[in-house]
């Protein structure tokens, strides 16, 4: 039922991929223009426990594109992403107000289902979280959970996800042996498979490197680029080399606030803000 | 380094040095003294134990029933009459002890009413055990009207299910917040969070806890006193008084008759070797589920 669901979404798109670049040094103020939003984020704030972490954000996150969150630790860069998915739901005390549509429906919404919301809208977390059962069972838990299919599609959807996060060649001969055998870099693969699996429309990275070496980084982020052509994939990391190297578009966030959002290549090389250019030249953050 | 900062290091400030070396010493000496006392009484009880026990271990202790006074026989009876009533405890006790235990770590943080049924479930915890034989005794064996292993079987699952409740929480709460997010990010319901992927993180440590709850009952004589009482042949009547070893045990031990507290002897010895069985798997078990992480 999911399936045909989200059959449906990916042709409302289309094909209608236009290059970033294209807009660089055109209109500023309407980074991205024309491109087909999956996500608006409009007059967002977030309350921890009464305490504001965000400050009405408003923002577009586009379809096939990378979207980059930089900004100090605390910033709340981290919070705007579980609020995709309405993670923050898990706990109590904690509220947004405003409105984020996905494909046009307020996923704020009390009506909205939050099982299948998250089925939608993949996460991969910043610590790799292997479930403790084996490689294939962890691939496996999430489709099961709203497809049910034969052995042999299960098998073909394994593979398929496991190519899709390069590490079909690693694991192929031990789908059986513990998620959790893995090493850090195929553990945060592991997970960004299993995301992949269920067949979302996005994925919301929160810091996926910032546990691994440099050669497993390097990894995710060829994968990330891999998947940029399938799904509207937004990122969070500590990192702006890899913000830079990654993303068509970058939001620059400080004390809960988005101060600039933009073409990754006009933010990095000609932001409009004096607090970007501070912080992405190192003088604080 | 110049030669005085050396003679500094080798005695900083002479007196209190020299003094906390001493109190170390003295503490030191103490604390070994300590463990020293505690463990020779251990192994003392274990090799009054082995000593007048190991001498009655035969086949026929498993093979016959409870004799007379000045007959033959064994303990199959009452060996029999404790599996049964612990297994019946166990599986009665489990279910109830986690289902509690999640509750409390999964779905009642921080409610008003967890923290009451953690602080009763702590006093269930340590009362003695005698008390939850009479609670039984009064609720079961007086409106039956006789004595039974399903009484007897009922006390000990209510001495089960705090130990269950108490393990199965902490285990759940030594499971990762990161672990539940990740599944309920794929959309897992809350239910499916817990038992596929919250249950099998914390597997290992729920089965220790239900094993040092088997090993609490094996040896629980009081409330098998007012429930089952004992029987002096074989029964596997449910309805009907049981035989069972630590009863046995604590009327052999205490009677006139040298061939009953030999039985007697022996049947320490089995419970003592059950439990230190019980005990060393439930450490190997936890082991396992540390090293694996």
């Amino acid at each position: 039922m999911t399936m045909t669901h989200m059959d449906a979404n990916s042709h409302a798109h289309g094909s209608r991929m236009i290059p970033p670049t294209a807009f660089a040094g055109g209109e500023r103020p309407i980074a991205g223009a024309g491109l087909p939003e999956k996500i608006s984020v409009r007059n967002l704030d977030f309350f921890y426990d009464g305490y504001r972490a965000l400050k009405n954000i408003s923002l577009p996150l586009y379809d096939r594109q990378v979207t980059a969150f930089i900004g100090p630790s605390g910033c709340g860069k981290s919070t705007l992403l579980r609020i995709l998915n309405r993670m923050y739901d898990l706990y109590p005390k904690q509220v947004a107000t405003g409105e984020v549509m996905l494909d046009g429906t307020n996923i704020l919404s009390p009506k909205q289902d939050l099982n299948l919301l998250r089925a939608r809208v993949g996460m991969v977390f910043q610590k790799p979280t292997p479930f403790p059962m084996s490689i294939y069972d962890n691939i496996a838990f999430g489709v099961r959970l709203y497809e049910k299919l034969s052995k042999a599609d299960m098998d073909e959807r394994i593979e398929f996800s496991l190519r899709r996060a390069a590490l079909w060649d690693e694991v192929k001969d031990k789908l059986r042996q513990n998620g959790m055998s893995l090493s850090g870099g195929q553990q945060q693969r592991l997970c960004i498979a299993r995301a992949i699996a269920v067949k979302p429309s996005v994925l919301l990275l929160d810091e996926p490197t910032s546990a691994l070496d440099p050669i497993s980084t390097a990894k995710c982020e060829e994968l990330v680029d891999e998947l940029r052509s399938d799904y509207c994939i937004a990122i969070v990391t500590h990192n702006m080399q890899q913000a830079a190297r990654i993303s068509n578009f970058t939001a620059f966030m400080y004390l809960g606030e988005l101060i600039e959002f933009g073409n990754t290549e006009e933010i990095f090389t000609n932001p409009t803000k004096e607090k970007t250019s501070e912080y992405i030249t190192g003088r604080f953050g | 380094m110049t030669m005085t900062n050396s003679a500094t290091l080798a005695a900083p400030v002479g007196g209190l040095y020299h003094r906390r070396r001493i109190t170390n010493k003295v503490a030191l000496g103490l604390a070994l003294g300590a463990a020293g006392f505690g463990l020779f009484w251990l192994v003392a009880i274990l090799w009054t134990l082995l000593y007048n026990g190991l001498s009655s271990i035969n086949i026929a202790l498993f093979t016959e029933n409870t004799p007379p006074p000045g007959g033959e026989g064994g303990l199959l009876n009452a060996i029999f009459g404790s599996v049964i009533m612990t297994t019946v405890a166990t599986l009665v006790g489990t279910p109830i002890g986690v289902m509690a235990g999640t509750y409390l770590a999964e779905f009642g943080r921080n409610t008003k009413l967890a923290e009451v049924v953690r602080f009763i479930n702590d006093v269930l915890l340590s009362a003695p055990s005698i008390m939850v034989g009479l609670f039984v005794y009064e609720v079961m064996v007086v409106r039956m009207g006789h004595f039974s292993a399903w009484a007897g079987a009922m006390a000990l699952a209510v001495i089960v299910i705090p130990v269950v409740v108490r393990t199965t929480e902490d285990m759940l709460k030594l499971v990762p917040n990161s672990l539940r997010e990740a599944a309920a990010a794929l959309g897992a319901p809350q239910w499916k969070v817990i038992t596929m992927v919250a249950f099998r993180a914390a597997r290992n440590g729920m089965i220790t806890g239900v094993l040092l709850a088997i090993a609490r009952i094996s040896g629980e004589t009081a409330p098998l006193l007012f429930t089952a009482l004992n029987n002096q042949f074989w029964s596997a009547d449910m309805n009907a008084p049981m035989a069972n070893l630590p009863v046995v045990i604590f009327q052999y031990a205490m009677s006139p008759y040298e061939d009953w507290r030999q039985l007697a002897w022996g049947g320490a010895l089995l419970i003592t070797v059950t439990i230190l069985l019980l005990n060393i798997g439930a450490r190997l078990l936890a082991g396992l589920g540390t090293t694996r992480k």
